[in-house]
């Protein structure tokens, strides 16, 4: 698997998009990086949508798909030939997916978190795994940017297998690209799984007490924990206070953009156009984002 | 008692906003309990400056850790982890190692490792609090960053709340759920009477939706859907108004792009508080009336 921690190849440069809380712009930010990425690079940049609760990165890119799967879970199945209803497999597991009563066995397979710990546990060999979907991952292209998202089914509860199918199958190809990736909001597990193999994490927030509030989180869970590097785009900049500003220059975050807040990019956006279509002058503010955060990365 | 969640598949949509609002309307005729089920980004305390009262710690999943005294590195607990929690060996020292963040506490390398060298145990993952609001008791909590079961938290801080508002009579419990359609959202909808969905007029909340829509009905709770920001995209809003209709989903209101929204905001209060006469909260009083006119028809 390439990016983190893996041998690099040249130019391969992984930015995750991420934000504590919802609303900030990081679809937006995900999708101008994009562009200016093939503006700019000979090889079309890759773009990859890991809010598989909420993937919107496609509503704004004519994309024509050309590969696509169902994806999910490995859960059991129970050939009861085999089966001796000893319980060692619901003893095992901790979700409570599987429960032995009397000669039947009972799987709740939205319980199941696909651990396998029950088909190694089982004496006779009476388990199977079998795929759950839950989701599917789709790719293509609008000719210069390569694009690929995950979507979790309605109903579903779990994100994190639809992205790390996303990305086992996405990332290996990104060549020498420049990858883009679009994160859910908040700070737990799904946000872990998307940002875990890049470069650098681009954390969108806005400067309200709310922003500061769900950015001081995304710090935590980005730059304390998980040791990447990372910088800021402050959005809607000038509807709120400095707090945000003086927090970043606190702890020593680079603020790499900041994007004035304009009712015209709102009703751009309301309608599906890119803010770098609808509004090109922005081109040149995700150039420079590329170019520091490359001048970060190769340092 | 009377339960909503607002919620909106799109974050950033106004959801703790409005729930905030909506508390110091409602709070006038009605006796509420309140929940921020939104443990990733739990901002209904910044708007309603509860006074603590209590503070649970949150016990959450299983992570495993390796005694090295027992450990032969075979390998084994790297074969079974099916979630790359635990790393090749380091060349300095030649020990697999456990990735706190990846470890999904399943107990897999606990029962397969035959030197019985993983021990495994239920980790502070959070906490939760109780605090008084001057609109009721607000029940929230803090997830630690990076860390699993966060539906699991929600609904600890949900069961919480719900004992006190059944001990209430004729309670309402206002949720302020997390965006998203997965499993804290799940966690948040149990049980509701109501969801009023905040969405706006763009197509990316749009989109959302309808996939939030499709996971309140897959779990048998009626939607009302509220528009905020509507004239940001006037066509774009009287397209919801329509789909709505056609649906059969109550349509409980528009609010206005309102700068005393962010305002009220820096000043830590809800808007209604702030300025009772500003676009947004007059549209937020017609749409709490809208909404108790629904449950009471329940």
């Amino acid at each position: 698997m390439r990016g983190r921690n893996d041998p690099r190849v040249d130019n391969l440069m992984v930015i995750a998009v991420a934000s504590g809380k919802g609303g900030t712009g990081k679809t937006t930010v995900a999708v101008s990086l994009a562009i200016a990425a093939a503006e700019d690079s000979s090889e079309a940049p890759l773009l990859l949508d890991c809010d598989v609760e909420e993937p919107n990165c496609g509503l704004f890119l004519d994309i024509d798909f050309t590969s696509g799967r169902d994806t999910g879970v490995l859960v059991p199945e129970v050939d009861l030939d085999k089966c001796t209803y000893c319980g060692k497999c619901s003893e095992v597991c901790v979700w409570n997916s599987i429960a032995v009563a009397g000669e039947t066995v009972l799987v709740f397979r939205d319980l199941c978190h696909g651990c396998g710990s029950c088909s190694l546990v089982c004496p006779v060999n009476a388990i199977e795994e079998i795929t759950h979907v839950t989701g599917r991952i789709e790719g293509g292209s609008n000719g210069t940017i390569r694009f690929a998202r995950g979507i979790l089914n309605v109903g579903q509860a779990m994100p994190v297998p639809v992205i790390k199918a996303l990305l086992d199958e996405y990332l290996p190809a990104a060549g020498n690209s420049t990858v883009i990736i679009d994160s859910s909001p908040g700070t737990s597990c799904p946000v872990v799984e998307s940002v875990s193999r890049s470069d650098y994490v681009i954390l969108v927030t806005e400067p309200t007490p709310f922003g500061l509030h769900d950015l001081k989180a995304a710090v935590d869970v980005v730059v304390n924990q998980m040791k990447l590097p990372a910088g800021v785009i402050i959005n809607r900049d000038g509807i709120g206070d400095s707090a945000v500003e003086e927090y970043c220059t606190d702890v020593n975050l680079p603020v790499l953009a900041r994007i004035p807040m304009d009712r015209k990019i709102a009703e751009i956006l309301s309608e599906g156009i890119p803010l770098l279509s609808g509004l090109p002058e922005y081109l040149d503010v995700f150039r420079d984002i590329l170019m520091a955060v490359r001048k970060e990365v190769d340092h | 008692m009377t339960q909503i969640v607002v919620l909106s598949g799109k974050g950033g949509t106004g959801k703790t906003s409005l729930t905030a609002a909506l508390a110091h309307v409602a709070s006038v005729d009605h006796r509420l309990v309140l929940a921020d089920a939104d443990v990733d980004a739990a901002n209904l305390e910044i708007l309603l400056r509860p006074k603590p009262l209590e503070e649970h710690a949150f016990t959450g999943g299983l992570k495993a850790t390796i005694e090295y005294e027992k450990c032969t590195a075979c390998g084994r607990c790297h074969e079974v982890c099916r979630f790359g929690a635990v790393l090749p060996p380091d060349p300095a020292d030649s020990r697999y190692r456990i990735d706190r963040l990846s470890c999904e506490g399943c107990d897999s390398c606990f029962h397969q490792c035959p030197e019985n060298a993983i021990s495994t145990e239920r980790v502070t993952a959070g906490a939760w609090f109780i605090s008084e609001s001057d609109y009721g008791t607000l029940y929230h909590a803090e997830m630690k960053a990076g860390e699993e079961n966060s539906g699991k938290l929600v609904t600890t801080v949900k069961n919480a709340a719900v004992r006190e508002a059944d001990s209430i009579r004729d309670a309402i419990l206002l949720v302020d759920g997390p965006p998203g359609i997965g499993c804290p959202v799940i966690a948040a909808c149990a049980g509701a009477d109501l969801a009023i969905i905040s969405t706006e007029p763009g197509v990316s909340a749009i989109h959302d939706l309808s996939r939030i829509l499709g996971t309140v009905r897959h779990f048998g709770i009626a939607p009302a859907v509220c528009i905020n920001r509507s004239d940001i995209n006037a066509e774009k809003s009287r397209e919801i108004e329509e789909f709505c209709r056609e649906d059969g989903i109550p349509l409980l209101g528009r609010i206005p792009f309102d700068p005393a929204v962010t305002h009220s905001m820096s000043m830590g209060l809800p808007v209604n508080a702030f300025d009772s006469f500003s676009p947004a909260s007059t549209a937020i009083e017609a749409i709490w009336d809208k909404t108790y006119s629904l449950i009471r028809k329940k």
